[in-house]
């Protein structure tokens, strides 16, 4: 059974980050705040964000950063600030032609028309086309081949040798679960991984080095999704998000930008958010062996808190982007029209003055679900609920295999993705012991 | 008071309500399934989507935009829906019936 070699990073790259670490700590607190500097990928790939976070809640909950690799721009740490934001899409726009959602400006994948990028009216006409595929009564539906699939991959892996979780699990499953929500062809599913990791990936982080290598993949997506959707308009309607987009009033005449816009939404909407918390939920286990206890005691809390707080604790994307759309003053600060505004999620999921003992990982919290992962507003994530069943269906078939604590073993340091959006891993050594 | 949440399968559960509480967390607070309140209240997830028959919708408080513009996300919308956390109990809602859907979203 092929494994690829765990943790191709060298020692030089986990000193580095545990350096960043240290210096963070020390930084973030003498530092004048106009210094801070939170979009810096480096900082979220060597896990050092935390204090800077903590620091901007406490003393500067809406700050401004007048110059960075990504222009100027505010940021939003408190979780009740982010929900007010979220809140108000007539003030706080998620429109394209504005920046679209995302701290980047410049990624031409992120500014396709996609409906997470339009505001009301036409965001709404969009979203309802999609919604139903992924809301709970259709969920039944998928469940069983979600188990399947599943149940065949846990019973693939290597038992009592080290292997990358991300890739033979996280990877593997996610990949698949797109594939069916597309009825894409499943020979080539990899090609939906790629698309969505070229989608989002900083120039020079290894995957490309520049935005047009980016749109020469984006392309080949393009034109692969353009023959699938020739094929489906030219069929009777189907369950998939294909079909779907093809034969709806509201989207069969869509541009191509906006088809592919949408496609890539979906993509990415459905694929290394989902891959993330797979991985980070175990990562997160291992390192709070008192919870893993807990949870290998109390199976059943797979059905009820485990998944929204591994949601939580992970927060697949650290932030959301909104554009101001007039002038506003906000939490006492005086917003620009046209202005930067930051949601930092993966802050507002330690805000403290909102979560009870939010720096803690804990298997059993009394209120699981209220976090900010999903985010709020009519632009929750669409698809929350399929990720959550994946999730604990996933853990329900891990702990039916491996049900003692600490059984399904970290081995090594994670590897972080080098991004201020998408929080996650690119590699996490694991064993199981069986 | 008294304020009776009905499930998608047809359970019927009565139970106690307050003044001034909100639909929402009289079902948390009752462990009534069906409704999730993920944003704690704050009309930001239409995850507390409730259906209110008829005869009781002229007693609700009147439906506002932020309530209307998160109830658009629900797929299975109909006259009838609203969201637990806008619906304040007043003595005028004693003895209230509410539906709850397949499933939040």
């Amino acid at each position: 059974m092929p494994t690829r070699g765990v943790a191709e990073d060298t020692e030089e790259h986990m000193q580095a980050n545990a350096e960043i670490q240290s210096v963070a700590a020390e930084r973030a607190y003498s530092v004048p705040l106009s210094e801070i500097d939170v979009s810096d990928p480096k900082l979220h790939q060597a896990d050092a964000i935390w204090p800077y976070f903590s620091r901007l809640r406490q003393e500067a909950p809406v700050h401004y950063t007048p110059d960075s690799d990504f222009g100027a721009f505010w940021s939003v740490t408190r979780y009740k600030d982010i929900m007010n934001i979220e809140t108000q899409p007539k003030a706080f726009s998620s429109e394209a032609a504005r920046g679209g959602i995302t701290i980047m400006d410049g990624n031409e994948v992120a500014t396709l028309p996609m409906f997470i990028a339009m505001d009301p009216p036409k965001h709404d006409a969009q979203r309802k086309v999609v919604s139903p595929i992924v809301a709970p009564h259709n969920l039944a539906k998928l469940e069983g081949l979600i188990r399947q699939r599943t149940a065949e991959r846990l019973d693939e892996l290597p038992l009592n040798e080290e292997f990358d979780w991300v890739q033979e699990v996280s990877i593997n499953l996610t990949t698949k679960m797109l594939a069916t929500l597309f009825d894409f062809p499943y020979e080539d599913r990899h090609l939906l991984t790629h698309w969505s990791d070229i989608a989002t990936t900083l120039p020079g982080a290894g995957l490309i080095d520049s935005e047009e290598e980016r749109m020469v993949e984006v392309q080949a997506c393009a034109e692969y999704m353009t023959r699938l959707w020739n094929e489906r308009v030219n069929s009777e309607p189907g369950p998939d998000v294909l079909s779907m987009l093809a034969h709806s009033d509201k989207t069969r005449n869509m541009s191509p930008e906006e088809f592919l816009g949408n496609m890539f939404l979906l993509i990415v909407g459905g694929n290394d958010t989902t891959r993330n918390s797979m991985s980070g939920g175990l990562l997160a286990l291992n390192q709070h062996p008192g919870e893993y206890e807990k949870l290998a005691a109390n199976p059943e809390l797979v059905q009820s808190s485990l998944v929204p707080e591994i949601i939580r604790w992970q927060t697949p994307l650290a932030h959301m982007r909104r554009t101001a759309n007039t002038d506003i003053e906000f939490a006492g600060q005086k917003i620009r029209k046209g202005d930067k505004v930051i949601m930092w999620y993966v802050s507002g999921n330690r805000d403290e003055r909102s979560i009870d003992r939010p720096n803690e990982f804990i298997v059993d919290r009394q209120r699981p679900r209220q976090h900010l992962s999903f985010g709020f507003g009519i632009h929750r994530c669409v698809g929350n609920r399929l990720a959550e069943l994946q999730l604990r269906i996933l853990w329900e078939e891990l702990l039916q295999r491996w049900p003692d604590p600490m059984q399904i073993e970290v081995t090594g340091q994670p590897k972080r993705i080098l991004s201020n959006f998408i929080k996650g891993y690119e590699s996490l050594p694991v064993r199981i012991n069986a | 008071m008294k304020i009776t949440f009905i499930e998608y399968d047809g359970t019927a559960r009565e139970v106690e309500a307050a003044q001034d509480d909100t639909l929402r967390d009289v079902a948390l607070d009752n462990l009534v399934p069906g409704i999730d309140g993920d944003c704690g209240g704050g009309c930001a997830c239409a995850t507390c989507h409730v259906f209110i028959d008829e005869e009781w919708q002229a007693k609700l408080p009147p439906l506002s935009d932020d309530e209307d513009m998160m109830l658009a996300l629900c797929d299975d919308r109909t006259e009838a829906s609203r969201l637990g956390c806008q619906i304040k109990l007043g003595p005028e809602l004693d003895g209230l019936v509410v539906r709850t859907p397949e499933g939040q979203h």
